[in-house]
């Protein structure tokens, strides 16, 4: 763990010397779903080649930041820009730079895992004589090539999740989204996505954007985090510093409770509940 | 060191035209709903057993008592065309239901974070339901064989009730997408679905020909889609004296319908993740 996360820090200090730019910008993004404010004026700056974590309680405005970041959601105030493309500007060249594993299942249980990254990869245009190789790489890189030609509904949930980061970096994006990316997961299975996470950056130069939940997913993975309360912003530090900033023996969780002002599982609704249960059954 | 560089890992080297790329991921959409129907054809199996019913027990009843008048064709050949058009539209009219399900599981979001044109998201959707349309249109063929309903069997009309078979499907599978991304959720959308089938069938020439009709029934089935798609079909397996318009005006009304409604799907699709 110390090993990965000194690799982690050094990929931060050569993206961040690199210049003024980052792979993803945030001015004031806010959006209104009617009385209620999902995301409230968040900005943030993601150096390239970071791995960052969005952290906070179901219904803190998690979502809503990575659906706006990707395009599906429109924000109702403020701007943002991801790959160097402004999101509500340029949405179409914002998409050919990103992948986005969403929380719940999006993996084709139908169809064999060849033929969810055959689609993907028509869909992101990649040129026919490219397409082969490409998935062969992917399968191999997520340990999956000897289930290219299985159905996916008789993949392990660990093996889904993989299938689905395979399908999101096929086009080899800058910027690369999971919302929940352990939602539902054994620990071992847990530690594989992680560690492809982690390769992926260092193979590929992806910068990464998690949502999570999860206090030892923030903790091994990210490099920097923002605490998420009630859709604003709480903190944004790495870890350490945000648990030396509220005390000298503190824990990530402590650092949680203290800026989001309660529990972990305090927010959140009933269609929230519902979504996770669903997700984590289906992947379990 | 190339990290902050955006745009340098760029997968899409060569700018493909906007049509060809359109053509490729429509064809791309189309060919894993193909797969996945051949993969567990039970659902086309199933569906086969009631156009089959309609027509040989009410086909057989009306035709002895009768009761509708058809002019010199039998009343079981004049409603062959229009089981054909209802079992089109029973089994199109729910494949909304695939949408929400593709919802609620994270597809959709995954398609519309692609670059993909949305249009063509719809667009292979709708060829998939046209294979669906293609596949009742042989089924009504093997049972006017088995029964010797007296239809045409030239290469060329049967080719023409395939083609309009198709389209009719992609339009009221079409229709059902918008009315999924505007319900967005299964229960409302049996309700819509069950409330929208019978009217649009009944309203039709389907089963008796509008001359029958009151007044105020005549109005709505001149602006039902159906009417176009039976009155085409009629026209290609018994013959153009028993249709009320060309085929020309018939496939031209359907297929502007089908480019109106795929402009509203894409536009409304993006609003099903919000």
């Amino acid at each position: 763990m110390s090993t990965l996360n000194s690799d982690v820090t050094n990929a931060v200090e050569i993206a961040s010397s690199g210049g003024e730019s980052f792979a993803i910008e945030t001015f004031g993004l806010t959006r209104r779903f009617g009385d209620l404010t999902a995301a409230n004026h968040v900005s943030l700056r993601v150096p390239y080649g970071s791995i960052f974590g969005l952290l906070g309680p179901n219904g803190a405005g998690k979502s809503t930041i990575i659906k706006m970041l990707t395009t599906l959601l429109e924000p109702s105030e403020g701007t943002a820009s991801v790959a160097g493309f402004d999101i509500v500007k340029a949405p179409s060249q914002v998409r050919r730079r990103i992948g986005y594993v969403p929380q719940a299942l999006s993996a084709d249980g139908a169809l064999t895992g060849y033929e969810n990254l055959d689609l993907s990869a028509k869909l992101y245009g990649i040129a026919r004589a490219e397409r082969k190789q490409r998935i062969a790489d992917a399968l191999q890189f997520m340990g999956l090539t000897d289930f290219g030609r299985k159905l996916v509904k008789t993949f392990s949930g660990g093996m889904i999740r993989r299938l689905e980061i395979a399908q999101a970096m096929l086009h080899r994006p800058t910027v690369l989204f999971l919302d929940e990316p352990t939602i539902g997961l054994d620990p071992v299975a847990r530690r594989s996505v992680w560690e492809r996470l982690v390769e992926l950056r260092a193979n590929f130069h992806m910068t990464v954007l998690i949502t999570t939940h999860g206090m030892d997913e923030a903790e091994e993975l990210c490099d920097r985090l923002a605490i998420m309360h009630l859709g604003k912003i709480a903190a944004v530090g790495n870890p350490v510093d945000l648990k030396a900033s509220v005390g000298p023996e503190a824990t990530l969780d402590d650092v949680f409770v203290h800026y989001s002002g309660g529990t972990i599982q305090e927010e959140g609704n009933y269609r929230d509940v519902r979504a996770t249960r669903r997700t984590a059954s289906r992947l379990g | 060191m190339t990290y902050a560089q955006p745009g340098a890992q760029l997968a899409v080297s060569a700018e493909p035209s906007a049509v060809y790329s359109f053509f490729r991921e429509t064809a791309a959409i189309a060919e894993i709903e193909l797969k996945k129907l051949l993969r567990d054809p039970t659902e086309v199996l199933s569906r086969a057993v009631q156009p089959v019913l309609w027509i040989v027990i009410f086909g057989n009843v009306f035709s002895r008592v009768r009761a509708i008048p058809t002019g010199n064709v039998s009343y079981v050949a004049f409603m062959t065309p229009g089981i054909l058009a209802q079992s089109v539209l029973f089994v199109a009219i729910f494949y909304g239901i695939a949408v929400i399900w593709e919802r609620d599981l994270g597809i959709v979001h995954k398609m519309l974070v692609s670059p993909a044109h949305r249009s063509a998201l719809v667009y292979g959707k709708a060829a998939s339901a046209g294979f669906r349309g293609a596949i009742q249109a042989t089924i009504i063929y093997i049972v006017a064989f088995l029964m010797r309903i007296p239809i045409r069997w030239t290469p060329l009309s049967i080719l023409g009730v395939l083609f309009g078979a198709m389209l009719g499907s992609a339009i009221f599978a079409t229709f059902s997408f918008i009315i999924a991304c505007l319900v967005k959720s299964r229960e409302r959308f049996m309700g819509v679905g069950q409330l929208m089938t019978m009217p649009l069938f009944f309203a039709s020439n389907a089963i008796y020909p509008i001359a029958i009709m009151p007044h105020w029934l005549r109005v709505v089935a001149f602006l039902n889609p159906l009417t176009y798609l039976v009155d085409a079909l009629r026209s290609l397996m018994i013959g153009p004296g028993q249709s009320s318009h060309s085929l020309f005006t018939n496939f031209g009304v359907i297929g502007v319908i089908f480019v109106i409604l795929a402009a509203i799907a894409t536009k409304l699709y993006p609003t099903l993740v919000r």
